[in-house]
């Protein structure tokens, strides 16, 4: 693997199956009475969040201190970014104190590149703007992949705001590098221009995108689109891009429903299928510490190169 | 000062019809004979005899009309100094600022100061260009007739569109009593919104924001409607997009007194560049955006048929530490003033694209003759502005080498074809690149 992780974008497919292969042995370590191995002892990672997380930070330090990492949390309320430091002298800052591993959250895209390119720590993107979530794609098809013990020729619809989602582009590009049939769906006003080039099927008809699938993939819709103009109502939005049973029902019949969370109930999803049969939401989040730990450990955890 | 022959260059200088092996007298600050084969003794007294390299080409100094000096104000990016330093490193005799200073061009007082500025640093000839409204604000006009009288040759709000279709059309009606063009840079806001890189499939696949071509095209229709509507002089900035130059040209074959600009950077590079070699360069960052292939390509088709006039840089320097930051939060812009020659030979010149005396055209007699300044001719009597340019020069363009205060740049490590030997402002050798063999004594 590279020194860093920026993206899906810079994985092979044998590098993403390396991963998804790592993260199996690490779940079992999760299983364990003391859930704690030496892997990364004496190894330092800093988890910079300039964006508000709790599922994604949460679930890197848990996967650090499995790992038995030193780790600590600089989110942006306590830093000096409300100084006015840039983030190139806050991660230089950083970097003069030898930590093995950034983990960066921010929310202008292409921030962790910047980053990259400045740091000798190795930086794991955590999600840049509207770019890349690469461990959560990751988890995805590492959950995808435990219900369906295959991704290639799965047919995989994606359905929410896709103009702005960095889920959507890390899992557009894991899925397609495995071989998966991608459908993508939104309303018009949030599909990014040249969105088919990626790979996927793009489509308007939420009963088309589901029809059959294997796995439904729902993104988050931002209340505040709406002054963007992008939709004209949250009632408008559920009633014609909503995941209700009836939806489900077009699918196949061992469908699973992901969400990469927060989920807004009653917009992009009805509570009775974010709680219901076919839902894998709280896997996807179980699985999240064991890719990540597996992340961790084949950047940072072997010996010294 | 000294009399000067240069002997043996070809002169290319398409507003009197000369192409070819010329002798070029300068006396002073005036070009005193053009002719075959002149001697030494034709020039009635003391002389000193520039030979002129083969190879090297001498035409009337080349003038960017698109060029931010930021100078009050912005000293940290760009001086009238190191700006004027660059021109004339870059070939160029004349530039024309734009008024986005702090404070703004849009009174005398601030003119006069760039124009002393000018005069102190001694290099390439200055012509501030104005405000349309005061502050750059879009809401009254600016004082043009002051402007005009203090040295202005054109006015702007550029940075932004004139805010309004009303603002525009008086503007063109006002400034039309001075001969001014109103110079515009072309940008539907709203369709602009947040965006940071030209609306395709580079931005959508990198999670940037995108700015569609017709952001552009838009305001361009207005204001070649409004140019029409009364008979003011509109010149369209750095334009990017391909139905921006469709706009152009239906406003031409109208009648409509409009002419366009486009940057090196527009007819060389596509958004493409937002990938690599370096992913997220904030120095292929700036407004217009790169477009895409199509739209690069119709840039091009447009200098060689004619529809574009002239080619500008829109040097826009900024500080390093405000370029060494998220792509977001980058400003728009890079500098342009010591790359364009270059980009021009290597990438219209050479491949067959345009003539050099089309070039000339392009960088010198069409931007003189927009900002109705003097300049775009070599002819006996007129101001010896020399630019003497090296076609076949190699160049590897160095960033940190450059005059400009500012160094972002996106060509830095470019091997290219063509650059510039020298540059004559008013009779006085004001850059000589000594590699080109060239020595003006």
């Amino acid at each position: 693997m590279k020194k860093d992780l920026l993206g899906i974008a810079d994985l092979s497919r044998d590098e993403i199956y390396l991963v998804l292969d790592t993260a199996e042995a690490m779940r079992e370590i999760g299983q364990r009475p003391i859930k704690k191995v030496p892997t990364m002892r004496g190894k330092t990672v800093v988890n910079l969040f300039y964006e508000p997380s709790t599922r994604t930070r949460t679930s890197f330090e848990i996967a650090e201190k499995r790992l038995s990492a030193d780790t600590l949390n600089i989110a942006v309320a306590t830093s000096s970014v409300l100084k006015g430091e840039t983030l190139v002298d806050t991660a230089m800052n950083i970097e003069a104190m030898a930590p093995d591993v950034i983990v960066l959250r921010h929310a202008s895209s292409g921030a962790a590149h910047l980053l990259s390119r400045l740091c000798r720590s190795r930086v794991i993107n955590a999600g840049d703007g509207m770019h890349e979530h690469p461990t959560q794609a990751l988890l995805d098809a590492f959950t995808i992949r435990e219900h369906k013990r295959r991704i290639e020729g799965l047919k995989v619809a994606i359905v929410g705001d896709l103009l702005h989602s960095r889920v959507l582009r890390s899992n557009v590009l894991l899925l397609t590098a495995l071989g998966a049939e991608v459908w993508v769906c939104g309303p018009s006003t949030l599909v990014p221009v040249g969105v088919e080039r990626l790979g996927v099927r793009a489509t308007t008809s939420v009963d088309e995108a589901v029809k059959d699938a294997d796995v439904i993939m729902m993104l988050r819709i931002q209340q505040e689109r709406m002054q963007g103009a992008f939709f004209p109502s949250v009632r408008e939005y559920f009633n014609t891009f909503g995941m209700t049973m009836a939806r489900v029902a077009r699918a196949r019949p061992d469908v699973i429903i992901m969400h990469p969370g927060p989920m807004n109930r009653g917009v992009e999803i009805a509570s009775d299928v974010a709680d219901g049969p076919f839902s894998v939401i709280l896997e996807q989040v179980a699985n999240g510490v064991a890719v990540r730990m597996a992340v961790l450990y084949l950047l940072a955890g072997g010996a010294e190169d | 000062m000294a009399k000067r022959l240069l002997k043996g260059g070809r002169v290319v200088d398409p507003a009197n019809g000369r192409d070819g092996v010329f002798d070029v007298l300068v006396d002073g600050d005036r070009i005193a004979r053009i002719g075959p084969d002149l001697r030494p003794g034709d020039a009635g007294g003391d002389v000193i005899v520039v030979e002129v390299p083969s190879g090297l080409v001498i035409c009337p100094g080349l003038v960017d009309m698109h060029v931010h000096l930021r100078e009050p104000g912005q000293e940290h990016k760009e001086t009238v100094a190191t700006g004027t330093a660059a021109a004339v490193a870059g070939g160029f005799t004349a530039v024309a600022c734009m008024p986005n200073t702090s404070p703004v061009n849009d009174n005398a007082g601030v003119t006069e100061y760039i124009l002393k500025k000018a005069a102190e640093a001694g290099l390439a000839r200055v012509y501030p260009i104005g405000a349309v409204s005061r502050g750059q604000k879009g809401e009254q006009l600016a004082e043009i007739a002051e402007l005009k009288q203090a040295g202005c040759v054109a006015i702007t709000d550029d940075g932004h569109p004139v805010a309004t279709a009303l603002l525009m059309r008086r503007a063109l009606e006002y400034a039309g009593m001075f001969g001014m063009p109103v110079i515009e840079h072309c940008e539907e806001q709203t369709l602009k919104g947040d965006g940071v890189a030209h609306e395709g499939f580079h931005a959508s696949a990198l999670g940037l924001r995108g700015i569609p071509g017709q952001a552009e095209s838009i305001m361009a229709l207005r204001d070649i409607s409004l140019a029409e509507l009364t008979g003011g002089v509109v010149h369209i900035a750095h334009m990017s997009a391909r139905q921006t130059l469709d706009a152009v040209r239906w406003g031409k074959s109208r009648g409509a007194r409009v002419t366009c600009e486009v940057t090196p950077h527009h007819f060389v590079l596509t958004d493409e560049m937002l990938r690599g070699p370096i992913a997220y360069d904030t120095n292929v960052k700036m407004n217009p955006p790169l477009r895409e292939t199509a739209d690069r390509d119709a840039m091009v088709a447009g200098l060689a048929d004619g529809s574009v006039d002239v080619i500008a840089t829109d040097h826009a320097p900024h500080h390093y530490d405000e370029k060494r930051v998220e792509f977001d939060h980058a400003p728009f812009g890079i500098t342009g003033l010591e790359t364009a020659v270059s980009l021009c030979f290597d990438r219209l010149v050479h491949p067959g694209i345009v003539s050099l005396s089309r070039l000339v055209e392009l960088l010198s007699v069409n931007p003189a003759k927009i900002l109705r300044v003097p300049g775009g001719s070599l002819a006996e009597g007129a101001p010896a502005d020399i630019s003497i340019l090296a076609p076949d020069l190699q160049v590897t363009v160095s960033a940190t080498a450059m005059r400009s205060k500012s160094k972002n740049t996106p060509f830095d490590g470019w091997t290219l074809r063509g650059g510039v030997a020298a540059t004559i402002v008013g009779g006085r050798a004001v850059y000589v690149n000594d590699v080109t063999g060239l020595t003006l004594g």
